[in-house]
């Protein structure tokens, strides 16, 4: 019986991640260095100011943002007292630090990409396919490149994430822009605006909500994969679920996911209400 | 003792002047790929469907030439797909035309650069859109301001100037308003006033007042003839309905597959209709058939909302010198009459309105033409009320209405 040869395609990824290594090994371990530097001096910030007063802080910012929602802003705080009390706290402001990081670059690269994607059909047929790789990689499959250029610890997780969590922001920034109605692109373009003019007047407010929903979607994803990030030991919450897997100890697996659940409830809560609703004001 | 007198006569009947703004010739737009090929088999003959099967390329607009007088209303005017938007875009270059000429002022606006053309649309050009194309994140006085943002002008100077223009419009006062907050005549009216700031020479207006409701259009349609007669723009007005063509144009262009059939005055094109297409058209204008309840109703007033006292309804009666009065709901549900004589007793009884109302009455619905509504009205000693579907009450048609609106279109013809 004749046997298909297999395709080298493992030993071809294998080539090209041995040959990033070798040449760009200096730009890796300047954004090693860089990214360490953040995490951990935003980690000792964030772990400087007492948690009862940052617990104060932070349900005061619901409040505002919530337009006065008096009961988020009363949730907010019982469930980050739960976290303080159950002894989560230096853990959960690990991981907020890593989902904020990795948000902030998942943004700062899919906003501006997402907006030229949505200017030109070419680089969004290009872009496309690397999109779909993106989302349907089982993301556990980031955490090995991840790994293999950065080593063990919070880099390579927030890497991942970062990956990870991009296609979303990228997509609704795209498709916000697509769907600004013609008549407005009209509007912009016979009241003699210049291609930037209508892009800062007209396409990014009225793409905003769209945009703001990719945010949305961009700070879960990083939530949910600072989880796995855990296995290559990012830390944070996901590290304490992993430690509770490992020692099949459920309530320390449930404690660490009950406070995962609280951070993205309150993460969630604030991003969806930082767009204003048209007509209400 | 010798000397002269010049008198000078301005009228607001006056015609315009009659220096050319606007001059287009030979415009052809062919959206596809290759528009040579088309328009070549277009020269050979084919027919547009022919050349859209065989080219996959649409010829909007062939040859088209015309110009348009200072101070003049100049309508186009046609059916869906006749090229008058795409006419009216090309203007302002919204849409690049394939081949042809158009000046403005006496400059060629097609050889134009990007940052010249820029500077046309800033300075001579406003633009009113059908869907009213307000900014949604707005509020309305920053919609308003926006041609003047556009330019560069200081926030103070460019809402005092926003402020005026406004309150010209009649939406002084609104100017902190969201866009979801107005109506529909109220948005039209933003979309009037963010044209009119950077107080542009030349309107172009696409089917300004087509998405509005018949009575709103029509005083939509007065104010534009008033701010008109004020402020004296040349304005280009995009409609496919022939009644606001009549009322606004001083001159009208009757479009027909991308080609103007004929350019005329009003009653030029109702008396001497070039062809058998305008004919069609024109024909249809004065038959009672083709108006309709809505056309010719008036506002629904006065009517008695059903839970007032026969003491209002009475006062409404005596007001307005009528013997009967429709009752509706808040939400404008007909619920029937009531009349003079009953009304005088249940004041007297103190009975209610409810007590006295009569439900036997006739309706006519919006979309009834003259013709159906006529042998009603000779029956009925009142007005009818227009109702649609869902009951509520649009307007009143009377025999004094009808007749107007015939003897309107009479005058014109």
């Amino acid at each position: 019986m004749m046997e298909l040869p297999k395709l080298p395609i493992g030993d071809v990824v294998e080539i090209i991640v041995d040959w990033i290594e070798m040449y760009f090994s200096w730009l890796l371990d300047a954004i090693s260095t860089g990214l360490g530097v953040l995490v951990s001096g935003f980690e000792d910030l964030l772990l400087a100011i007492p948690a009862p007063v940052l617990i104060v802080l932070i349900s005061v910012l619901v409040w505002f943002v919530t337009r006065h929602d008096l009961k988020m802003t009363i949730l907010t705080a019982l469930g980050l007292l739960l976290i303080w009390d159950l002894g989560l706290w230096e853990l959960s402001m690990l991981t907020v630090v890593l989902v904020l990081i990795s948000t902030v670059i998942a943004l700062a690269l899919s906003i501006p990409i997402g907006i030229a994607a949505a200017r030109s059909d070419t680089l969004n047929t290009i872009l496309r396919p690397f999109l779909d790789f993106m989302q349907t990689m089982p993301s556990f499959v980031y955490l090995i490149p991840a790994v293999i250029f950065f080593g063990l610890g919070s880099v390579p997780g927030i890497i991942a994430t970062v990956i990870f969590a991009m296609p979303p922001a990228l997509r609704l920034t795209t498709l916000g822009i697509r769907q600004v109605p013609v008549e407005l692109i009209e509007v912009a373009d016979a009241f003699g605006a210049t291609p930037r003019q209508k892009l800062v007047k007209v396409q990014l407010p009225v793409a905003l909500p769209t945009i703001m929903a990719g945010v949305n979607q961009c700070i879960m994803l990083a939530l949910s994969m600072t989880v796995i990030a855990s296995m290559i030991g990012a830390g944070g919450l996901g590290y304490q679920v992993l430690v509770g897997i490992q020692r099949v100890d459920i309530g320390m697996g449930f404690e660490a996911g009950l406070a995962i659940v609280i951070l993205a409830i309150i993460f969630d809560r604030i991003t969806q209400n930082l767009v204003p609703k048209y007509g209400s004001k | 003792m010798e000397g002269f007198v010049i008198v000078e006569i301005v009228c607001s009947g006056d015609p315009p002047e009659s220096e050319p703004i606007i001059r287009v010739h030979g415009l052809t737009k062919v959206f596809g790929h290759d528009p040579e090929k088309a328009l070549e088999l277009h020269r050979l003959g084919r027919s547009k469907k022919e050349v859209h099967e065989e080219t996959h390329a649409t010829i909007a607009l062939h040859n088209v030439s015309f110009e348009v007088m200072r101070g003049e209303t100049f309508v186009l005017m046609g059916l869906s797909g006749s090229g008058k938007s795409t006419l009216l875009r090309c203007i302002n270059r919204l849409i690049d035309p394939t081949k042809g000429e158009i000046e403005i002022d006496g400059e060629d606006i097609i050889s134009m650069n990007h940052e010249e053309l820029r500077l046309l649309r800033r300075k001579k050009l406003g633009m009113i859109f059908q869907n009213f194309a307000l900014l949604p994140q707005r509020n309305i006085l920053d919609n308003v301001t926006f041609g003047l943002e556009i330019m560069g002008i200081s926030k103070d100077e460019r809402n005092q100037r926003a402020e005026q223009v406004l309150e010209m419009v009649g939406l002084g006062g609104y100017g902190n308003s969201m866009p979801s907050e107005l109506s529909g005549g109220m948005k039209q009216r933003v979309g009037l006033a963010r044209a009119l700031t950077s107080d542009p020479d030349i309107l172009l207006m696409d089917e300004a007042f087509s998405a509005l409701d018949p009575l709103i259009r029509r005083d939509m349609q007065d104010e534009l003839l008033e701010l008109q007669e004020r402020l004296g723009k040349t304005i280009i007005f995009v409609t496919h309905d022939l009644d606001e063509a009549l009322k606004l144009g001083t001159r009208i262009a009757l479009m027909k597959d991308g080609a103007i059939v004929q350019i005329g005055t009003p009653e030029e094109i109702l008396t001497n209709p070039e062809n058998a297409y305008v004919e069609k058209f024109v024909a249809d204008v004065d038959l009672t058939r083709v108006l309709s309840a809505k056309d010719v109703m008036r506002r629904p007033e006065p009517v008695a909302q059903c839970t007032a006292g026969p003491r209002v309804a009475l006062h409404l009666m005596e007001e307005h010198d009528i013997s009967m009065i429709f009752v509706i709901t808040r939400h404008r549900i007909l619920r029937g009459f009531v009349t003079l004589e009953d009304t005088v007793s249940a004041v007297k009884e103190g009975k209610n309105l409810s007590d006295i109302l009569r439900t036997d009455v006739a309706t006519v619905a919006p979309d009834a033409t003259i013709t159906d509504i006529l042998s009603l009205i000779v029956q009925s000693n009142h007005p009818l009320p227009v109702v649609d579907e869902n009951g509520r009450m649009h307007g009143l048609v009377s025999r004094a209405s009808i007749l107007a609106a015939l003897a309107r279109k009479g005058g014109e013809a």
